[in-house]
């Protein structure tokens, strides 16, 4: 790999490549006979993580929220916290299905039906919280217009309603959005399973795909809706998520910079995701020739301007408290830098505002592992950020008689591990049964010069 | 028994035949084993196994309560008298007021005890009492827990041999056949009932060798002899706080606690309203925080070694004969000779107050200051003690210990009080109590001394029994009992009047009995209207003009040590409130601290011993030594520690048992309240305590604005001027008029005494649960009503500021448009409504309010218990697991009003809805009505030039708005 710029991009595909063998890669990791103990290993410890999810829900259920850190002045911990995150990451997704395919970037081919899977399994763990973070879930669905007799109607001013609705029809959308990109490949899947009860299942879910030119216009046309449909609900949904505590007026919630200020965030954290999964899996299942350098350099970019603007954000606060004058803010900001929460600020600002400007060098883009590594230091910041948001406004207002402290207890940790849990499950169960690059697509970017030779790797060994 | 002529210890013995006739007969025998082991197989192991036999009581216990409680909905069966404007029937959801007292260290306060359909659930002040007014203190408000606790004790016992009361009586009466008395003792808590001395002296006349010693662990032993020093007498004292421009207190915390400080509070603070009347001056002189010296417009804090010294240079300023010679030369004489100079100026209206806790010098000094400014029948009335006997408790318990050891007491019985836990540890009583073959123990729980004595008789709680008890000015009233004990419980005049030998007799009987004679006018009008009053009239004492015969003189000062200072708890006293749930929990009024006592140290002190909060420190004094865990205390003097009494119990039940350390075991009967030469040794560890406010300054925001007279004269605007509030028409919405009624609420911060009674009332009213202290330390408690306690000022002499914090009822209520399930809400009168069955539990509400006063049920914390659940009020709905709640302004109360006055075709008048806060507050400090009516309490209230609303400037247009508090500083102390 070069390292040094050139004005000519480098490929999006590796070199030597077919139709014929671009199928093959893809879709022999899904219906091969043999798959790598590294899948079982990793699902093992997904699955067992999903069982304290399990347990830490079942408990809450039982007990109640009491048996979480939350009390009062600190109504909202981990679960909020939680559920912001898992929002942000799902971010990535939509943006790079369709923002980029309305901007007809080729380079997201490889990488957005991966990234659209990790969204709907991020929105499935966010969507969790909401629910069970009520005192009493079971009357959950009264925040839904759902027309009864009981009087019972959402109170349509609450931004959690608003949070309803953006994060329903998110989830929604992006599981369209995603099933309908997935139709031509569960097609092709289809005709190539060997054992028949493989070769129903996915036909049925290929929806009697045939490849013919009236399905493929039919299908253009609604993916660019889809595609449409998708992009504003990329700004939304994290606009309306930081309504949630734009809407309040607590120091340190009452801010107009949050919308773009979250959205920014959600990016920020929803590539450096990606590229958290991506990096092991593109090494492990050998697809450097499709995920490219160029790729993860400019996933490495999108990280880098995201991170910026929220380091703006940062910094707009910080003089908005500043300008206005208003002890309360003024306090908050204080309480940040020096509160009990501090070692977390400043963690926070190391994470995502200090480390990532690494990214403005070439060299350190194309070096895999310290890419990988600061994508795991984004996440991480990223997390910190909605704590401190969270926590750190909540726990000092407006009266110091009122002022508390929170730390999370076994239960909390239990839900964040056990989402992180279920989120790699779906992933692993995801990259097993169905193709986590999109077979058709990638097919587009072969070049349409006769390919000299077939791919020089190795074939797997042929599955049934 | 039902053969009178067997004695009890035959009863404990199978009949010849094998036969039993009752169950006392047989309970303790091998047969009733045998029985039980039939009737129980499945527990047959736990019946020889120690441990679960005594799990096996403890049900047995409980399903016999169980049994008992079948019958409680029954009123007694005498008649008493309802209070005022009875129902024609007992009509459910309308209750019914009856008088009665609630007695502290004998000194009762009248209350009305609201009962629904036969079961007390809450208690008010007796307005017609004069040392209530219709206020109460926190310790009244929550004895009403105490009647419902289910650890209460609930069977008589021999042994801890569940038995019965005629076992016990067959056992009493063959002991005292014959005798004369010698050997028999009857120790009681301090007594002011007319009907048991009485029946004490009675009882003297036919055993005249028993004797009869009476012991308080808070005792005013000292307020005694500082009355035999100064008149040779015990005279018993009235302050005539209304009449007073100045007051002088030396370690005195009159006004919130001791006898009448409901009442002197409610005096007081009358003359602290810049809008009615000149302001008082009130100097304080403390030698351990007090709430009192908190509301001081100057304050010293002393050691209390050294408040004998300040007493003798106030006695020497203002030309008392006895000090001439005093030459003031302590560090605050200048304070001393400008607040002399105040007292000086309003002769005849001043008054100087000691602690029930100081030495009897400071008291006899006090006598003497008074009598000097002319105080003497102006502010300060003298009368007869109200105590039937008013020996000096501590020489009498020392004298029955010794007895007891040299085996002359054959017979105790103990009444009431718990000596076995609160006696000095110097006493050693517990040792000597073994010493003595016959002890019975007559209480409410089955506590340390129950545990030490063969006979446990369970006490009729003061709501299920008759009796008397007399107020600060000696004023009497008759309680009667609102139920019928619950429990097996009787009183003590109905033991006494066993022990008379008169058969078992009812409360009732002996009540009219002594009364009979004693009541002016026909007896059955007069009695009927006692109880219906509260009070019988006429009873308080008259003013006397006693003889002064001084005999105190100046003694050289003791050197100067380190000191230990002994108080009661200021919620659960001197331990008999330990298994008070509603007690433990509500925040001490300095500290904050729930669940626990601590040694309290001054911030210097304490950074000098290098002692931080929670630290565990060893106290050892004489030979004993305790653990307990450090609190440090702004205000508080150096060089010494506080430790409050009443924890560390053993045998308290389950929520007071193995809380807190118990200072009582360093405790000497010759230094009841402070002690020189304690030793203080780290141990390394740590306690957390439960604080329910962990941040004690205003940071800057001056939530409690604070002015002076003069700054308030010269400018009526400066309180306005301390924070900015948006006008109310800088809206886009149109503006919401509240037609009718429009409720809302001050409070007068410069009345706050910090007390607590608000968040005990509001607690009893609204069904709020208990969360004990691991929820507590998470910060979920669960008052509606919380009581902010702010410091300003240097951390060694700080200005204490209280601030009570309830729902403020927004007109813009952030709460409300978060609420994603629209369960809070406005109503039309203007209250921010909490819809419990609507609410879901986002909590976003209680986020989004900047006054922190939602309260969340993160668990299940109302309780299911059958007894609480008794208590429970009928109009307020109990709180499930996963809902928000919060102040209402006790919306039941307004509507019981609204359908009176519909009723009535009246509107709801001034005054006539009173919230269960503002009812309780003993300084009158809330004022809650209808903003509506210009000339409401309230109204009024908010147009004062003191009028200012918490965190107006965020436009939430809090309908609850405080009055700041005015300081009314000496011109001279102000400027040094």
């Amino acid at each position: 790999m070069t390292t040094t710029a050139t004005p000519e991009p480098s490929p999006v595909i590796g070199p030597g490549y077919n139709y014929g063998s671009i199928t093959d890669k893809i879709s022999l990791i899904v219906l091969t006979g043999n798959t790598p103990l590294s899948w079982f290993a990793g699902f093992a410890v997904s699955f067992a993580m999903l069982q304290l999810l399990q347990l830490a829900v079942v408990w809450t259920l039982l007990f109640g929220v009491g048996t979480w850190g939350i009390n009062i002045p600190v109504g909202w911990g981990f679960a909020i916290v939680n559920f912001v995150w898992w929002i942000g990451i799902g971010h990535a997704g939509t943006l790079i299905s369709a923002i980029l395919l309305l901007f007809r970037q080729q380079w997201r081919t490889s990488i957005n039906r991966f990234a659209e899977a990790m969204t709907l399994f991020a929105v499935s763990c966010a969507g969790l919280f909401p629910l069970i973070h009520m005192g009493r879930p079971w009357f959950g669905y009264w925040l839904f217009p759902i027309p009864n007799t009981m009087g019972i109607w959402p109170q349509f001013r609450s931004p959690l309603v608003w949070d309803v609705f953006a994060v329903s029809t998110y989830a929604t959308v992006s599981l369209l959005f995603w099933y309908v990109g997935l139709i031509p490949d569960l097609g092709t899947l289809r005709d190539r399973a060997r054992h028949r009860l493989t070769k129903i299942a996915y036909a049925m879910l290929a929806l009697g795909w045939r490849g013919s030119a009236r399905h493929w216009h039919r299908y253009e046309t609604a993916y660019l809706l889809l595609a449409g449909l998708a992009t504003p609900l990329v700004i939304s949904v994290h606009s309306v998520v930081s309504f949630d505590f734009a809407a309040g007026i607590i120091p340190g919630w009452h801010t107009t910079i949050f919308p773009p200020y979250f959205v920014a965030g959600a990016i920020y954290s929803g590539f450096a995701m990606v590229l958290t999964l991506m990096i092991p899996l593109r090494w492990l299942y050998r697809l450097e020739d499709f995920i490219t350098t160029r790729h993860l350099r400019y996933m490495a970019n999108v990280m880098l301007a995201t991170g910026l603007i929220v380091g703006y954000g940062y910094v707009m606060e910080a003089f908005t408290v500043w300008y206005s004058g208003n002890p309360y803010e003024s306090y908050m900001l204080l309480n940040r830098l020096t509160g009990p929460y501090a070692p977390a600020y400043w963690a926070l600002l190391l994470c995502n505002l200090v480390i990532p400007q690494l990214l403005w060098s070439d060299r350190v883009k194309a070096c895999v592992p310290l890419l990988f590594g600061i994508s795991l230091v984004v996440n991480v910041g990223m997390w910190l950020e909605r704590f401190i948001i969270v926590i750190t406004s909540l726990h000092r207002d407006f009266l110091p008689s009122s002022w508390g402290m929170y730390s999370p207890t076994w239960v909390d940790w239990g839900l964040y591990i056990g989402t992180l849990g279920l989120f790699l499950t779906l992933l692993f169960l995801f990259i097993r049964v169905l193709p986590m690059i999109s077979i058709f697509e990638m097919r587009t970017l072969v070049p349409t010069a006769p390919a000299p030779a077939p791919a020089p790797q190795p074939t797997p060994a042929a599955g049934d | 028994m039902s053969n009178g002529s067997d004695t009890a210890h035959e009863s404990l013995h199978p009949n010849r035949l094998g036969q039993w006739r009752s169950l006392d007969e047989l309970a303790g025998t091998p047969e009733f084993e045998a029985l039980l082991q039939r009737e129980f197989p499945e527990r047959a192991a736990e019946w020889l196994d120690p441990v679960g036999r005594r799990a096996f009581l403890q049900l047995m216990g409980a399903s016999l309560a169980l049994a008992g409680l079948t019958s409680c909905s029954s009123p007694p069966s005498h008649t008493i008298v309802p209070y005022a404007k009875a129902p024609e029937d007992l009509v459910p959801g309308k209750p019914l007021f009856y008088a009665t007292a609630f007695a502290q260290g004998g000194i009762g306060t009248g209350l009305l005890v609201e009962s629904h359909m036969g079961r007390p659930t809450k208690i008010e002040g007796n307005p017609q009492h004069p040392a209530s007014l219709g206020a109460t203190d926190a310790f009244a408000q929550a004895s009403i827990l105490s009647l419902y606790d289910p650890d209460r004790s609930q069977t008589v016992t021999n042994g801890g041999q569940i038995t019965t009361w005629k076992a016990f009586v067959a056992a009493l009466t063959s002991r005292l056949a014959g005798s004369s008395g010698a050997g028999l003792c009857i120790l009681t808590e301090t007594v002011t009932s007319p009907t048991l001395a009485w029946q004490i002296r009675q009882l003297m006349a036919k055993y005249p060798q028993a004797t009869w010693v009476q012991y308080d662990a808070i005792s005013r032993d000292a307020v005694r002899q500082g009355s035999r020093l100064a008149f040779g007498e015990v005279i018993n004292t009235v302050y005539r706080v209304e009449r007073a421009e100045v007051v002088v207190t030396l370690g005195a915390e009159f006004l919130a606690a001791g006898p009448g400080h409901v009442r002197y509070a409610r005096d007081f603070f009358a003359r602290r309203r810049v809008e009615a009347a000149p302001l008082n001056r009130l100097y304080a002189v403390d030698s351990t925080p007090t709430l009192t010296g908190a509301m001081a417009d100057h304050r010293v804090t002393v050691r209390q070694q050294d408040m004998e010294a300040i007493a003798w240079a106030f006695a020497g300023a203002l030309g008392v004969p006895e000090a001439a010679a005093i030459s003031a030369s302590m560090p605050q004489a200048a304070w001393v000779a400008a607040a002399a100079r105040d007292l000086k100026a309003h002769q005849g209206a001043s008054l100087v107050v000691p602690g029930d806790e100081q030495p009897p010098i400071v008291h006899a000094l006090a006598h003497a200051i008074n009598r000097a400014l002319g105080n003497v029948g102006q502010t300060v009335i003298y009368t007869d003690p109200i105590e039937a006997d008013p020996a000096d408790q501590m020489a009498s318990l020392t004298a029955l210990v010794a007895n007891m050891r040299a085996g002359q007491v054959q017979t105790l019985l103990i009444l009431g009080s718990n000596p076995v836990y609160t006696a000095p540890a110097d006493l050693r009583f517990a040792e000597a109590l073994d010493k003595v073959p016959f002890r019975v123990h007559l209480s409410l729980e089955a506590d340390e001394t129950s545990a030490r004595c063969q006979w446990h008789l369970p006490e009729a709680h003061y709501l299920e029994a008759w009796g008397d008890v007399r107020a600060y000015d000696g004023t009497t009233t008759i309680q009667q009992p609102l139920i019928a004990p619950l429990y097996d419980g009787h009183s003590a005049h109905e033991l006494l009047a066993v022990l008379q030998g008169d058969g078992p007799q009812d409360g009732y009987d002996i009540m009219r009995a002594y009364w009979q004679t004693r009541l002016s006018g026909e007896f059955e009008r007069a009695w009927r209207t006692a109880l219906h009053d509260g009070v019988v009239g006429g009873t308080a004492l008259p003013p006397k003009t006693p003889g002064w015969k001084p005999s105190f003189a100046p003694a050289a000062q003791p050197a100067q040590v380190f000191e230990i200072i002994f108080r009661p708890d200021p919620t659960i006293w001197d331990g008999r409130f330990a298994n008070n749930g509603w007690l433990q929990e509500l925040p001490k009024p300095l500290t904050k601290l729930t669940w626990d006592n601590a040694a309290l140290f001054s911030p210097a002190t304490a950074e000098r011993l290098g002692l931080q909060n929670e630290d565990v420190i060893e106290l050892a004094l004489g030979g004993h030594s305790v653990q307990a865990p450090v609190w440090i205390l702004p205000g508080h003097p150096p060089d010494s520690v506080t430790v409050h009494l009443g924890y560390g119990r053993t045998r308290a039940g389950r929520a007071g048992s193995g809380i807190g350390f118990n200072a009582y075991l360093l405790r000497k009967s010759t230094a009841l309240w402070s002690a020189g030469g304690v030793e203080i040794k780290k141990t390394g560890r740590a306690l957390q305590l439960a604080s329910t406010q962990h941040h004690q300054t205003m940071q800057g925001r001056n939530p409690v604005r604070v002015g002076t007279v003069e700054e308030l004269k010269k400018d009526p605007h400066v309180i306005a001027e301390m924070g900015e509030a948006p006008a109310k028409d800088e809206t886009l919405y149109p503006p919401v008029t509240n037609e009718g009624y429009r409720w809302g609420m001050a409070i007068d911060l410069g009345a706050c005494l910090g007390c607590g009674a608000c968040v005990a009332a509001c607690q009893a009213e609204n069904n709020s649960p208990v969360v004990g202290k691991e929820q507590v330390l998470l910060g979920r408690e669960m008052h509606w009503i919380r009581v902010d306690r702010y410091y300003a000022g240097g951390p060694d002499a700080p200005e204490t500021l209280h601030q009570p914090l309830l729902c403020q009822q927004c007109e813009n209520a952030p709460c409300e448009p978060v609420c994603p399930v629209g369960a809070t809400v406005h109503s039309q009168e203007g209250l921010n409504d909490m819809v419990y069955n609507r609410c879901v539990g986002t909590r976003y509400c209680s986020n989004n309010c900047p006054y922190k006063v939602r309260h969340f049920n993160f668990l299940q914390y109302s309780s299911d218990q059958p007894t609480l659940r008794l208590l429970n009020n009928p109009n307020v709905t109990v709180r499930s697991r996963g809902v928000m709640e919060k102040c209402t302004y006790c919306v039941q109360r307004i509507n019981a009003a609204r359908i009176r006055s519909k009723e009535d075709g009246q509107p709801i008048k001034d005054g006539e809805v009173v919230t269960a806060c503002q009812g309780a507050c003993p300084s009158q400090a809330i004022a809650f009505g209808n903003l509506n009516d210009p000339v409401s309490k309230v109204s009024k209230w908010q147009a004062s030039a003191r009028n200012y609303g918490l965190l107006a400037e965020l436009n939430t247009r809090p309908r609850t708005t405080y009055l700041a508090r005015l300081r009314n500083p000496n011109p001279e102390l102000e400027k040094a």
